[in-house]
């Protein structure tokens, strides 16, 4: 068999990397978004799973055996990221896959996770993800659905009940535009105008001036990802627009005030997560020893905080973790069970509690309001 | 009896595509095969416009993305089966291939690479922003057409991946051999005549534009097709497909492997579909290294690889 397989990858022109790995006892795959547009997203959650596989084998690893980590770069592709994923399952016989950056990657891994049956612990925000609940489908980062609802209940504690949207088309606004609009009328808010722009755009002030000419618009809020909404931030000061400015958890991330001014961004409210604002939790927090640490760690291997995103494989690697030490085991349908009974897990970006009907276990508190002030954030809260 | 090129060509992709899995150690191989004839397809398209025809386009992931969301959206709105949405998506490429090739193709130059990157372009930012219809960026399911429960009624228990791979290459394999086919026939002389010169073919009594339109909506036809096997196989599709990316992909590809040979472009396609599986170990070297193979091709090969090399080794022969 062994010279088969060895003719057959000179046949092939040696489709796969030819050194067989020793086998470890628990083989974990992932695919994310290393390179390519999702990178920024991808990057932080490739070099956090590398980093916490490798805290986890130092400390004996998990009920004694270590970790194998099979990581592959889709570049953001879902084509590729499904043919990793196969990769995964077939040739590499991981028991679980942690990954799919974007909600386009994660879709096309879905099949591939469900006909296997392995558990596969999403990185990407789209609700359809775990709605419909799938069998071996769960997911960390928090639902745009959530983001609009927490920063709708913060409006409404505001008293603001005419608000302007403009939105990204890509992705990650889209479906967050969606959203919000299902979700805003339960806030007694109405939406006075709705505006887009495109994902390559670089200027946006014809749209904001059309929003500020609205009659009664009180506040605007910017669901969106990636450069436009810094853009958006710069035309927003440019044009003087006083209203209170709500982002969203897209750039919730230093790079977007740096990208956006200080200046600019000056008292932009977003939901944003505790690993963020760090520094600033109180002690007394739960959140706060399981954040410092992973950002200790994260810094002193490379040297620059972790993002949010960073934030989500950790989670992801520690539902996990925790759900192997409670199975015993590393078979998936047990490993499976044992994360859809995850109790009380604190992660980075919320304090997780799955169910039957919820393979997300975050709720609202997960997220925190917060405000730029001078540069940096502050709780608003 | 000495074969002609053309059956040598069909030869070689038979015993390939029928040998190799007898290597082949587990199912992840015949995904990335069924990739390979899947891109082989789009780009045996290619061969006949830019081999054959001489002309350039970069928007074919545009038809590539009708074929790919007609698979997703007829058999949910017109109730018709995923097989004939194949058929309907390549329909339409053809048309619109057709509609656009007609004013544009009466001139000569670059005019086609122009309009036809900005048809690609526009196709993925209707499949993006059309949300209500296609359910925006992160992508929309594809209907199964059943070709597992055909192949299990013929008595054959393939896996969803291996029946895919069967059913892809059979398809490449035909694309194949229309596209020889095409090659000897009148509409490939002219195709050829026009490619070495549009005045000398218009001399000879060549319908010079009409010949170019031919050649522009096969290559639709068969990019369409391609898409809609992506689609269908993974049974999900993103606007990624139809992208801009995807298109340049395509041309170099075939470009790579021999634009004017289609043993050759499908060759350029294999070696591009495993290059990224291959290059795992250091991702983030792989576009730097696509970089430099693309360069000394262009540089030292400038037919492809394959005719290249298989000009050397006749020479040395000789």
């Amino acid at each position: 068999m062994k010279l088969i397989h060895k003719f057959a990858l000179g046949a092939m022109t040696a489709m796969a990397f030819a050194a067989t790995p020793v086998l470890a006892e628990i083989r974990l795959g992932a695919t994310v978004s290393e390179t390519g547009p999702a990178a920024f997203l991808g990057d932080p959650e490739a070099k956090t799973l590398k980093l916490l596989v490798e805290k986890i084998n130092a400390a004996g690893g998990l009920n004694g055996e270590k970790i194998e980590l099979f990581l592959y770069d889709d570049g953001g592709d879902p084509n590729k990221a499904r043919t990793f994923a196969t990769r995964l399952v077939e040739d590499d016989e991981v028991q679980a896959i942690i990954g799919g950056t974007t909600t386009g990657t994660t879709m096309s891994i879905i099949p591939v996770a469900e006909e296997a049956k392995i558990p596969f612990i999403s990185l990407a925000g789209a609700i359809e993800i775990v709605k419909p609940v799938k069998e071996w489908v769960f997911k960390t980062p928090h639902t745009d659905r959530m983001a609009c609802e927490k920063i709708f209940t913060d409006m409404k504690k505001q008293g603001y009940t005419k608000i302007g949207l403009i939105s990204g088309t890509d992705g990650f606004g889209a479906s967050m535009r969606k959203q919000c609009l299902d979700v805003v009328a339960s806030y007694g808010i109405e939406i006075v105008g709705d505006e887009s722009y495109g994902p390559q755009d670089a200027d946006m002030t014809p749209q904001l001036t059309n929003l500020k000419g609205k009659p009664g618009i009180q506040a605007i809020m910017n669901p969106g990802f990636g450069q436009g909404p810094s853009i958006v931030t710069r035309n927003y000061a440019q044009l003087g627009i006083t209203l209170p400015f709500y982002q969203s958890h897209g750039v919730a991330s230093n790079g977007f005030i740096d990208l956006a001014g200080k200046k600019a961004a000056e008292g932009v409210r977003l939901p944003g997560t505790a690993l963020l604002v760090e520094s600033i939790l109180a002690d007394s927090d739960p959140q706060k020893p399981v954040v410092a640490a992973y950002v200790a760690d994260y810094k002193a291997k490379y040297n620059i905080a972790p993002t949010t995103f960073g934030g989500y494989a950790h989670d992801a690697l520690a539902i996990y973790a925790d759900a192997v030490k409670r199975a015993g085991s590393t078979e998936p349908k047990a490993v499976r069970d044992a994360i859809e009974a995850t109790k009380g897990l604190i992660g980075t970006t919320g304090i997780v509690t799955m169910s039957k009907d919820d393979h997300l276990g975050l709720d609202l508190s997960a997220f925190r309001m917060l405000e730029i002030r001078d540069g940096g954030w502050k709780l608003a809260e | 009896m000495r074969l002609s090129e053309k059956h040598w060509t069909l030869l070689i992709l038979i015993v390939l595509v029928a040998l190799t899995p007898f290597f082949f150690p587990s199912s992840y191989y015949f995904r990335v095969g069924s990739l390979i004839f899947i891109n082989g397809i789009a780009v045996t398209g290619i061969v006949i416009l830019t081999g054959y025809a001489g002309q350039i386009s970069l928007g074919h992931a545009g038809f590539a993305g009708i074929g790919a969301y007609t698979c997703a959206l007829a058999p949910v709105h017109l109730g018709i089966h995923p097989a004939l949405a194949v058929v309907l998506g390549a329909a339409i490429s053809g048309a619109l291939a057709w509609l656009v090739g007609r004013p544009i193709l009466r001139l000569k130059g670059y005019y086609l690479a122009v309009a036809s990157l900005g048809l690609g372009i526009l196709v993925s930012m209707l499949l993006t922003n059309e949300a209500w219809l296609t359910r925006g960026p992160d992508g929309i399911d594809v209907p199964d057409p059943g070709l597992r429960d055909l192949f299990r009624a013929m008595g054959l228990g393939f896996s969803a991946t291996e029946a895919w791979y069967v059913f892809n290459g059979f398809m490449l394999i035909v694309g194949a051999w229309l596209a020889l086919n095409l090659y000897d026939s009148p509409t490939g002389r002219a195709l050829r005549a026009l490619h070495g010169s549009e005045i000398a073919a218009r001399t000879v009594g060549v319908d010079v534009a009409g010949a170019k339109l031919t050649a522009l909506v096969i290559s639709a036809v068969y990019a369409s097709v391609s898409g809609s096997l992506l689609a269908l196989q993974n049974k999900f599709i993103t606007p990624d497909v139809s992208g801009y990316m995807h298109s340049i992909e395509i041309v170099t590809m075939a470009v790579l492997g021999g634009a004017g040979s289609v043993l050759g472009a499908i060759f350029g396609a294999g070696i591009l579909t495993m290059l990224p599986q291959v290059l795992t170990v250091f991702a983030e070297y792989e576009q730097i290294l696509l970089g430099l193979v693309m360069m000394l091709v262009m540089i030292f090969m400038r037919e492809g690889l394959l005719p290249s090399v298989l000009r050397l080794v006749r020479g040395r022969g000789e």
